[in-house]
């Protein structure tokens, strides 16, 4: 029975390498990928649920016990990133459907996609520190070929920084878990989390739980790590970016919190309220500038996408159940709406075929769907009630006044207006003005390419009006994560 | 003898970092390639270089080595040289595409 927790690693993995043989057969492709990715979604479902009801759930692969063998683990935290993975899988791959040319399909599109969700869903569900780093491997590997897909100039010139920059985290990742292992002699996670409880953690474990620090601050793009972001999400086209956007980061944001709640949090005062909180503060502030001083609108939603992780960080660097449970909920809420708002840029780019802002004017009277949906997923991302941001900044920024961490409460609360204020740029500029495209561009129809963000759009509406359950959903997951004696209990059998 | 090792891992860190510090493209790919050996050689000499009898054969013995860092330092030599060979085909690409391997010239700048 717990054998069930691997297919979210598996299905993607041979529905990936089937894909490879068909190549050449859009159609086949086509339907084989979008079957299993509604698979995949109602398996995320499931799961989830039956996490929710039973508890952790705990696969020993090969019957090896821990900490011996190599363990997946699905707890409520797992679980929950691998139901929004699925979300936003299927609708970047709808999405996809009808945006990416047939060159592009042909050249491998749907087999990388696939690949990257096994990385992505393998680092969520692993218990093995090692795991970890082979499945960001797995998912870096894929995400290589889908930045570089097409290989025009401006993506392969960007796409190589962007490899090399994880290219040398990744040895840094192996370097703390070398250092790890040679220190506590372990690299299963949960039996980390004992060896660090009874070395105290001061000295030599603080100078490694810094360096895992740094190599997952620099994939999640955290101050001051974040330069490779902005440029090379601008390359790939629509579906690809809001993939990233959406997903990549967040698999970055999600190591840290599993780490910091689960081995290193012996030292909050050092680690969580200083150097976290530091990095969370400047990477919300100099991301949201970066985006107020764009006129382009893919580059404004990649700059914040860095604003934003600073949110999340924020609630692990507060470290109360309250904050934490506000940082997940605030992840669920941005990885759809970022998703989302990467998907408008593109099929904005549709009609007008540019994404420069002063290019763009007069489309909320030839496009008024495009133009009110976008409008409701901006104004949730600046926080405006009654929408999922909102809800989800709110007990973040609570927790930072109830902690006495006033400053960065202050910064957060500066973020959101500047936010609001940088959406609203895009909102005027596109939206409203003079026409700016021709007659015949207005003539586009673009029902097609919103079918697969409304759903997106209806979530993020259902998050905040339901926020009452939602958060007390996040409320019972903090709680279990900040409870770390609940995992080791799990995978140890003590 | 880790001492020696640690030195000899130092060295190669410090000519890594160089390589990846230069301007030209192949430079930088050789820069990645030998980071990845120094953390491979990291990985061995961070679980103690034992000189005794193989592991699991001879439970009973005094020392044996640790076969997990062995095991370990495979996988990653093996997602080292994957990702170094879409490295070289990238590099290429690139090179092909803009006709140079300066990355000075592959800058970008902040108008296009």
């Amino acid at each position: 029975m717990n054998n069930i927790i691997i297919l979210p690693i598996i299905i993607p993995f041979i529905v990936g390498a089937l894909l490879i043989i068909f190549a050449k057969h859009h159609k086949l492709q086509r339907v084989i990928s979008g079957l299993t990715s509604i698979i995949l979604l109602l398996f995320a479902i499931y799961l989830a649920v039956l996490v929710y009801m039973d508890g952790i759930i705990v696969l020993e692969a090969g019957d090896w016990p821990a900490p011996f063998g190599i363990v997946l683990v699905a707890d409520m935290f797992a679980t929950l990133m691998l139901l929004l993975t699925a979300i936003l899988a299927i609708a970047c791959l709808f999405f996809a459907f009808k945006t990416i040319t047939p060159k592009r399909e042909r050249f491998y599109f749907y087999p990388f996609y696939f690949f990257l969700l096994v990385g992505v869903n393998g680092a969520f569900l692993t218990g093995d520190i090692f795991n970890l780093f082979v499945f960001f491997e797995v998912l870096l590997l894929a995400s290589y070929g889908l930045i570089v897909h097409g290989g025009t100039k401006y993506q392969l010139r960007e796409s190589f920084k962007y490899v090399i920059i994880n290219v040398f985290t990744s040895a840094l990742f192996v370097v703390a878990v070398a250092w790890l292992y040679s220190v506590t002699g372990t690299l299963n996670m949960a039996h980390l989390s004992e060896r660090v409880a009874e070395l105290e953690q001061t000295g030599v474990v603080n100078t490694i739980a810094m360096m895992l620090f740094i190599v997952f601050a620099t994939k999640g793009a955290l101050f001051p790590l974040y330069f490779w972001l902005p440029k090379s999400y601008f390359g790939p086209p629509a579906a690809i970016a809001a993939l990233f956007g959406g997903l990549l980061t967040k698999v970055g944001i999600y190591a840290i919190i599993r780490v910091f709640t689960l081995i290193f949090y012996h030292d909050a005062g050092y680690t969580h309220k200083t150097i976290i909180t530091i990095a969370a503060g400047f990477t919300m502030l100099l991301g949201v500038l970066g985006a107020v001083s764009q006129f382009d609108f893919k580059r404004i939603l990649s700059y914040h996408i860095i604003s934003q992780v600073g949110y999340m960080v924020m609630g692990l660097g507060i470290f109360t159940p309250l904050a934490v449970a506000g940082a997940i909920y605030y992840i669920a809420h941005h990885m759809i709406v970022k998703t989302a708002l990467f998907l408008f840029e593109g099929a904005t780019k549709r009609v007008t075929g540019v994404s420069d802002l002063k290019q763009m004017g007069g489309l909320l009277k030839t496009h008024p769907w495009l133009a009110w949906l976008f409008f409701i997923t901006a104004i949730s991302l600046a926080g405006i009630p009654p929408f999922s941001g909102f809800f989800s900044k709110f007990p973040i920024i609570l927790a930072g006044f109830q902690e006495g961490q006033y400053v960065i409460a202050g910064v957060a609360l500066l973020v959101g207006l500047l936010t609001l204020f940088s959406m609203m740029k895009i909102f005027s500029y596109v939206f409203w003005g003079k026409q700016k495209h021709t007659e015949e561009q207005a003539n586009i129809k673009i029902g097609k390419l919103l079918a697969p963000i409304a759903p997106l759009v209806a979530l993020t509406i259902i998050l905040g009006l339901a926020a009452e359950p939602m958060f007390q959903y996040s409320l019972e997951v903090a709680e279990q994560i900040m409870d770390p004696q609940i995992y080791v209990d799990s995978v140890l059998k003590e | 003898m880790e001492i020696v090792m640690s030195i000899v891992i130092g060295i190669v860190f410090a000519i890594s970092v160089y390589l990846l510090l230069s301007r030209n493209l192949i430079r930088v790919i050789l820069g990645t390639l030998t980071i990845s050996h120094g953390v491979h050689l990291l990985l061995i000499t961070m679980s103690e270089l034992q000189r005794g009898a193989p592991p699991l054969l001879n439970i009973g013995e005094e020392n044996f080595t640790d076969p997990l860092p062995q095991a370990l330092v495979l996988t990653a030599i093996v997602i080292a040289f994957g990702v170094t060979s879409m490295l070289l085909v990238m590099g290429y690409r690139t090179y092909k595409e803009h006709n140079t391997e300066d990355l000075d010239q592959l800058r970008g700048s902040a108008d296009e």
